[in-house]
């Protein structure tokens, strides 16, 4: 037996083996042979350096340099080098082309004539990442921190500040090598400049970020549109974060990849228990708090929070809506995904079991809707109604679009004055006094959104207010087209 | 060195990689500090000392002690410590 270090091909045949692959036992009496004949033959063995008992030395890759640098996928795999270099490979058994290849005519001749082989231990899921770090192929930009041994390396997370409160998954090199094969930008590139430090914030940083959150690497694409979009001026991520309301980025997501990557867009899909929701909003939230700084009693100066600031991410349910997906409406071509991030609050419910016709119905969410922020408030917040299937069918029986319920919401929430001013109805607060003789929409124009998601049973939707201040002195909802 | 032991950072890398100190007291007037017996020989001694001249000035002291110099204060010594004072001068070896 041998070491694995040197990485030296000599000219011959090299057999790359591991005794738990029954292909590779069953072709003992053949590499015997071999062996008999004087044929110039290193074997590496991936799990017992005693194995072939046949062969005289083995050289022991239970380390697997050898088989990563060699690229070995599949054993047995047989490879013929010439002048140092690889000139012919055979994986699995196979008599005739061993026959071949080893110029043996009677090689093997009592085996069977073809016998696929065993996945190779360095091409075992997961492995390609951790081999490229163990032997010095993955470079990485971040700083490289090492941590005692003996710590448990959550709680270093914790005591480095990285934590929103929850544990993080430690960012080990080989994790977020792995995160990285999610997207095909390159490490490197600038995603978005973060606030509220102004940071040049890289596809790595976001991938470090998105481990740390639990995201899947099929995940990474989503969110480095979500933190595209949060870092756009119009979503005025600094505001946000400096302002003492509630609000934070809530993430809407749109089109195929909503499928591909398993999000929630049915039952709870505004609460726990889905993997890509729950951890997609973590890391916009994390790389807002470690990339750009913005942490709660700092720069986030949130008199209460709201718990959706740990994660808000859902997806829309677009084939059961009788309406155009909410990208779709703003400006992305159908077939599309993409992300559209709303400065919210929490998620208020809205309560109507009678209600069966449209007109009904939309009164009772603009009664709902008026007490966003405050009754006697008008023209601030935008908001979000996520229509449930059960309250979408009674728009769709009647054949309503999007456009007509929000036209008609938008009627019933046009205002008298008198009700709102302030000292109107023994309340201080209101609007001021100039528009007791004015009608004032609640809304500003297209400071309503809605978006169709929901379990299948419920008679219920849901308003999700936002941000006091809105478009240019604030912050408007961005969507973003999701890129691969 | 392992991978499991090696982070990558995940910040703007601002700030030093190892944890900052925190900002020491600028004085002791209305404060209390704590004085940290850890169980080893002639601690107390020191700690009596430096509790007089604590006094003296008028600062209020409060002493705590672990049960043994080979583990780690316990969590419920450490939480009071952190309620009720707002310094702590620990003694450490013989």
């Amino acid at each position: 037996m041998s070491n694995s270090s040197s990485s030296v091909l000599s000219d011959g045949l090299l057999l790359a083996v591991k005794r738990d692959c029954p292909t590779c036992t069953m072709i003992e009496p053949a590499v015997g042979q071999l062996i008999d004949a004087g044929v110039a033959l290193t074997v590496i063995s991936q799990d017992d350096p005693a194995f072939p008992e046949c062969v005289p030395e083995v050289v022991d890759d239970r380390h697997l340099e050898r088989s990563y640098r060699l690229r070995i996928e599949t054993v047995p795999t047989l490879v013929r080098i010439a002048g140092g270099r690889e000139v012919e490979r055979i994986e699995g058994w196979n008599r005739q082309a061993w026959q071949s290849l080893t110029g043996l005519s009677g090689l093997g001749s009592e085996l069977p004539e073809h016998r696929p082989g065993c996945g190779a231990l360095n091409a075992m899921p997961g492995m390609a990442e951790r081999l490229a770090v163990r032997f010095g192929d993955a470079s990485f930009a971040s700083r490289e921190l090492s941590i005692p041994e003996h710590d448990d390396p959550i709680e270093a997370c914790y005591e480095r500040g990285w934590s929103d409160g929850l544990p993080l998954v430690p960012p080990t090199r080989q994790r977020v090598l792995r995160m990285l094969q999610g997207t095909k930008r390159a490490a490197g590139d600038v995603v978005a400049v973060v606030p509220p430090d102004l940071v040049e914030c890289t596809v790595e940083k976001v991938a470090i970020n998105a481990v740390m959150a639990g995201c899947r690497p099929e995940y990474l694409p989503v969110v480095l549109a979500a933190v595209e979009a949060a870092c756009t001026d119009a979503f005025c991520m600094h505001g946000l974060l400096a302002t003492t309301w509630f609000s934070g980025p809530m993430v809407v997501v749109n089109g195929p990849i909503r499928k591909a990557i398993g999000m929630n867009w049915a039952g709870n899909c505004l609460g726990q228990g889905n993997r890509a929701n729950a951890t997609i909003g973590r890391a916009l939230q994390l790389v807002i708090r470690n990339v750009g700084g913005g942490k709660p009693q700092g720069i986030d100066r949130a008199t209460l929070g709201n718990p959706g600031k740990y994660t808000f991410c859902f997806a829309e349910d677009e084939d059961d809506s009788p309406w155009e997906p909410l990208s779709v409406e703003r400006g992305i071509p159908p077939g599309k995904s993409a992300v559209t991030l709303f400065a919210a609050d929490g998620v208020q419910g809205v309560f109507d079991q009678l209600s069966r016709d449209p007109e009904s119905l939309v009164k009772t969410f603009a009664r709902c809707l008026r007490s966003v922020a405050h009754p006697k408030i008008a023209m601030t917040s935008d908001a979000f109604l996520i229509v449930s299937p059960e309250h979408a069918r009674v728009f769709q029986n009647a054949g309503w679009d999007k456009a007509h319920v929000k036209e008609a919401i938008g009627r019933h929430l046009m205002l008298p004055g008198a009700e709102m001013v302030r000292g109107a109805d023994g309340i201080a607060e209101g609007v001021p006094e100039q528009f007791r003789e004015r009608t004032i929409p609640k809304f500003r124009p297209g400071g309503l959104n809605i978006v169709h998601a929901g379990g299948k049973a419920g008679l219920f939707s849901a308003i999700i207010g936002g941000w006091l201040a809105t478009g240019t002195t604030g912050s408007s909802p961005v969507t973003k087209e999701i890129s691969e | 060195m392992s991978d499991d032991t090696v982070l990558l950072d995940p910040t703007s890398e601002r700030a030093p990689d190892q944890r900052e100190r925190i900002a020491p007291l600028e004085d002791l007037s209305g404060k209390t500090v704590a004085l940290l017996d850890i169980s080893k020989a002639r601690g107390d001694v020191f700690l009596n000392r430096i509790e007089a001249l604590l006094r003296e000035r008028g600062v209020a002291v409060e002493r705590f002690a672990k049960p043994t110099f080979a583990r780690v204060a316990p969590v419920d010594v450490r939480q009071e410590i952190a309620v009720r004072c707002h310094a702590v001068i620990e003694a450490l070896a013989d």
